[in-house]
């Protein structure tokens, strides 16, 4: 399985929810917004994306569908649903309040 | 999941479930989407062609491993799994269609024999009377006196009182059985009727389907409103449909009545038993009840009533305000209704009908029945658990290329679903032929059959499916648990099984047989028992003589005839049978023993007798003519019969029987005393043995007879003791009626005989259930016991051939087995026989004279229990004493 080992479990489902809450995007658009935002540092590889996308849309946090895109050719936007940004801030605040909880332990100096 | 959710993904699911090849087609127009919008961003980094296609492929990923896995993401498909499993289901079951069959057999058995039953008490005891509104609010209404606890008929003016001071009750109304002989054109046929207050049909919520219902006040008056409702039947058999039928009329019991109304298909009355033909208004009684005008006479007690109570009142709140409006009846009446109450009974156990007479028989069904179904069950576990030893191998295999346990489970349900899914559907179809059984049963009276449909509600297919959900469960869960512990490198490696995992099975297999054969040792005794008691009852003297005499009657009230005209008709009858050839003796009775209708009953009291203050005595009496005792065969034992001369100018009289006499006047002779009847004195001439009035199975009670000269009724039996046999003195005695009168008809004539043998056809029909389904559970039993025996002997084939290498002869083997069965049947019959002794009790009702554990009825089960074991184990014996010991051992 090509998930990338270090990412939290979770986290990318949360990273996709809110990026497209932005704005409805394609899989390839996603995938880039993604590597522009995180600066490669979590390399989530195009291979990975999909299965999340497919595994969201399956639980009703995000829909599809398919717009041409130019060059008529069709592409399938994804966009955030009601239950997704519910999700999206529950999941947002678990992920604050952990990353403030693990920052905390990792900022403590040895006595 | 929740709600929301699954509301969102409906459409995705729907389409991935039958659109699965547009899904796919998305998927991988989404990836080439990607892959070609990657492929320009490679160029225009100034990538050639090539590479640029290459590097996006690259980036991406297997394609193919990308569209599974997000195939995956989106889940199994519940809908889709199960139909593969009901698919691959049913290979599986038709790969081994000996146990398939065998199985869905043995359910099939088990859940018919359980819905038919079920639909039986359905349709007889719970909802009897199809296209009647809120029958689970209708209740039955009867009398009682103080010192009995069965129900009998009330008075109309009582009726009256119950229906205006009820304020619990939705509807009161009478519905009193009776019955004509309906003529057509040429064409006489017997009918069954009722007798119904006016509000019947708007009480019960039926609308007559042509004309209309009874109007209030039709119920009102003697013989003033002569109308009647027909059935539909009646209207499709005997008028052939006629639409022009309202208005017609048609003469009943001799009265012209008109035809005002046609009931709705599938309405056949408020009476269980029988299905009703037409209704006539209270009015007209005295033209279809003997004992003249009775609606104003509150001592004549001839009606049958029902209370629908209203929504969320309890039976019990309304039962407390009828009896304070017996109390008060009786206290503004205490000629009539001293010590009388008025009960409320449920529909299953109304007094009047036949309800009550077949409830302990369906009573004791439904326990046989379940019975049953244990057994067939302890067979299908039987033959789970060969085939699970048989499939050992296939579970481990798919358990190594990786199917988890859940699978498995799901897998084997789904199997269990479909052997119990056909069984169910098997067991209606079962329930459904047998919806009119019952009533086949009975012997027909007056050449019209009983009417005791079963119905097949939802009720039915709910317990249906409930054994069906059960079975199900059992099914898979057997085979699961036995494959749930699989060792798998061991049972991949080593195709035969552990010693000790064999010896479990083969203790259970036992331990089900001795199950089987317990159940059956139960029901088998049981079936003994009430066969024992049916020949009790049958043999038991009812204290009258029932071969050579035959009896019949006259319908001059249908005639028309008034009370003068009929006593000398009846007199100058008499005289003309007693001189017929092979006639010894001939009597009238208002009733004969057994028959059907109710003794008239009265308030007594006796010279010297002082009744517990309190307590009312009521005694049971007959009105009988002279020579009644002689023509029966009832023997006096001190004292004379009545005579001619005992008519209504003579002194009042009566004949008292033997149990009358050992309570009222102890040691004393009671001839020449006094005892008060009806209010009037009358003197006691004679003393007549105890016999049976009313069941075979009633104790001795007191009771008297009063001269029929002195208390006329128009429409008596007429018996006849004679030497003749029936054919003969039918005709004959057809003859003389047409002499005196050619327009008279003759009732259906029968031996006393017959009679008896009509009171106790609920024992008849409660043995030949009970033997039916012992006899089933027996078979069901035996088939375990050969399939244990058989799979035992092929198992342990190198045993037997080395005991016969080592010189034991054929006869040996087959005494083994046998001996082998044996055990196993001795102990299901100790279990058995323990259970039995408990259980037989329950039989308490239909039992006569026989004692719960009578040792015969133990005896009699298991030599045929014995016996069944040792046929059941001949086969299997018989290839083991056919043992080649130099092959088996070879192999």
């Amino acid at each position: 399985m090509s998930k990338p080992s270090d990412l939290v479990q979770g986290t990318l489902d949360m990273l996709i929810l809110k990026i497209v809450a932005l704005e409805p995007l394609n899989g390839w658009a996603i995938s880039q917004r993604l590597k522009q935002i995180s600066s490669d540092v979590l390399g989530v590889s195009d291979g990975s994306l999909y299965p999340a996308l497919h595994k969201l849309e399956r639980h009703g946090w995000i829909a599809a569908q398919w717009k041409s895109s130019g060059n008529n050719r069709r592409a399938k936007f994804y966009s955030v649903t009601r239950l997704g940004r519910r999700q999206l801030e529950k999941e947002m605040t678990n992920w604050n309040r952990i990353s403030t909880a693990i920052s905390g332990i990792v900022k403590l100096k040895e006595a | 999941m929740s709600f929301e959710q699954w509301l969102y993904t409906l459409p995705l699911r729907w389409r991935d479930r039958f659109r699965g090849k547009q899904a796919d087609q998305d998927l991988s127009d989404e990836l080439r989407d990607h892959l070609e919008q990657q492929t320009q961003v490679n160029l225009e980094k100034g990538m050639p062609m090539e590479d640029a296609r290459r590097a996006a492929m690259r980036a991406l990923g297997g394609i193919t491993q990308i569209e599974q896995q997000c195939r995956d993401a989106r889940g199994h498909n519940f809908i889709e799994n199960t139909i593969q499993d009901l698919r691959f289901g049913f290979r599986q079951l038709c790969r081994s269609p000996g146990f398939s069959v065998l199985t869905i057999l043995c359910l099939t058995l088990g859940i018919g024999a359980n819905a038919a039953v079920f639909s039986w008490a359905e349709g007889i005891l719970f909802r009897p009377y199809p296209a009647v509104v809120h029958q689970e609010r209708l209740l039955a209404v009867a009398g009682t006196a103080r010192d009995e606890s069965r129900g009998t008929p009330t008075s109309w003016p009582d009726f009256l009182d119950l229906q205006r001071n009820c304020t619990l009750c939705d509807a009161f109304f009478v519905s009193k059985i009776t019955g004509t002989t309906l003529s057509v054109g040429d064409h006489a046929e017997v009918a069954t009727g009722s007798i119904v207050s006016a509000n019947y049909f708007d009480a019960i919520g039926v609308h007559p389907f042509l004309g209309r219902g009874f109007e209030p006040g039709e119920d009102v008056g003697s013989n003033d409103h002569a109308v009647v409702v027909i059935s539909y039947d009646l209207w499709q058999k005997r008028f052939k449909g006629d639409p022009q039928i309202i208005g017609k009329m048609q003469r009943l019991n001799n009265v012209p009545h008109t035809i005002i109304g046609v009931t709705p298909q599938g309405f056949y009355g408020t009476f269980v038993g029988w299905a009703m033909n037409f209704w006539v208004p209270a009015s007209m009684e005295e033209t279809f009840e003997s004992g003249g005008y009775k609606l104003e006479d509150r001592g004549a007690r001839w009606i049958e009533a029902y209370v629908r109570v209203k929504p969320a009142v309890t039976p019990a709140q309304v039962q407390d305000e009828i009896t304070s409006i017996a109390t008060r009846l009786e206290a503004n009446y205490p000629a009539t209704n001293r010590g009388r109450n008025i009960k409320l009974w449920p529909l299953w156990q109304t007094p009047f009908n036949n309800a009550g007479t077949l409830l302990p028989t369906l009573q004791i069904m439904m326990a046989v029945v379940a019975f049953v179904l244990l057994i067939a069950c302890a067979n299908v576990g039987n033959l789970l658990l060969v085939r699970s030893f048989a499939r050992r191998h296939e579970m481990t295999v798919r358990m190594a290329v990786g199917a988890t346990g859940r699978r498995l489970l799901k897998q084997l349900l789904t199997e269990g679903l479909i052997l119990a899914g056909f069984s169910a559907a098997g067991g209606l179809i079962v329930a459904y032929w047998c919806r009119h059984a019952l009533a086949l049963l009975f012997p027909a009276r007056n050449g019209t059959m009983m009417y005791l449909p079963g119905e097949i509600d939802w009720h039915v297919l709910l317990l249906s499916a409930g054994i069906c959900v059960v079975a199900t469960l059992v099914l898979g869960l057997v085979p699961a648990f036995q494959s749930r512990n699989i060792d798998l490198a061991g049972a991949l490696k080593s195709e035969s099984a552990g010693v000790t995992a064999a010896r479990r099975k083969a203790w259970m297999r036992s331990g089900l047989v001795v199950f089987q054969v317990c159940l059956s040792f139960i029901l088998l005794a049981g079936a003994v028992l009430l066969l024992e008691s049916l020949e009790k009852i049958r043999t038991t003297s009812p204290g009258f003589s029932t071969r050579k005499v035959v009896q019949t009657g006259v319908s001059l009230v249908a005639a028309g005839y008034d009370v003068q005209r009929a006593k000398t008709f009846q007199d100058e009858l008499i005289d003309r049978v007693r001189a017929l050839p092979g006639v010894e003796s001939a009597a009238y009775a208002r009733l004969t023993p057994l028959g059907y209708g109710s003794y008239s009953s009265t308030p007594i009291a006796v010279d010297g007798y002082q009744a517990p203050p309190e307590e009312q005595p009521t005694v049971e009496f007959n009105e009988v003519g002279p020579a009644y005792f002689e023509t029966l065969g009832i023997p006096l034992v001190s004292g004379r019969e009545f005579t001619r001369a005992d008519d209504e100018n003579a002194a009042l009289v009566a004949i008292v029987n033997r149990t009358m006499k050992a309570r009222y006047w102890g040691d004393q002779d009671p001839i020449g005393r006094r005892l008060q009847v009806k209010g009037k004195w009358v003197r006691v001439i004679g003393v007549a043995a105890d016999s049976k009035y009313e069941s075979m199975r009633e104790d001795p009670k007191p009771f008297f007879y009063v001269p029929l000269l002195q208390d006329f009724v128009r429409g008596p039996v007429l018996s006849i003791r004679t030497t003749e046999p029936l054919q003969n003195i039918s005709s004959a005695l057809l003859r003389e009626v047409h002499a005196l009168d050619g327009n008279l008809a003759l009732y259906e004539m029968i031996t006393l005989q017959e009679q008896v043998d009509r009171s106790t056809s609920p024992q008849l029909v409660a043995v030949t259930l009970v033997s039916i389904l012992a006899g089933l559970a027996l078979l069901l039993a035996a088939v375990g016991l050969y399939g244990v025996m058989s799979y035992a002997v092929a198992q342990s084939m190198r045993e037997l051939g080395l005991r016969m290498a080592l010189g034991a002869n054929s006869a040996d083997l087959l005494r083994l087995v046998i001996s082998r069965g044996l055990r196993l049947t001795a102990a299901g019959v100790f279990f058995g026989a323990v259970a039995g002794l408990a259980l037989t009790r329950l039989l308490g009702k239909l039992l006569y004279d026989v004692s719960p554990s009578d040792p015969r009825a133990f005896g009699v089960a298991l030599a045929v229990m014995t016996i069944t074991t040792i046929a059941a184990c001949l086969f299997p014996g018989w290839r083991a004493a056919r043992t080649d010991p130099a092959r088996v051992l070879r192999d």
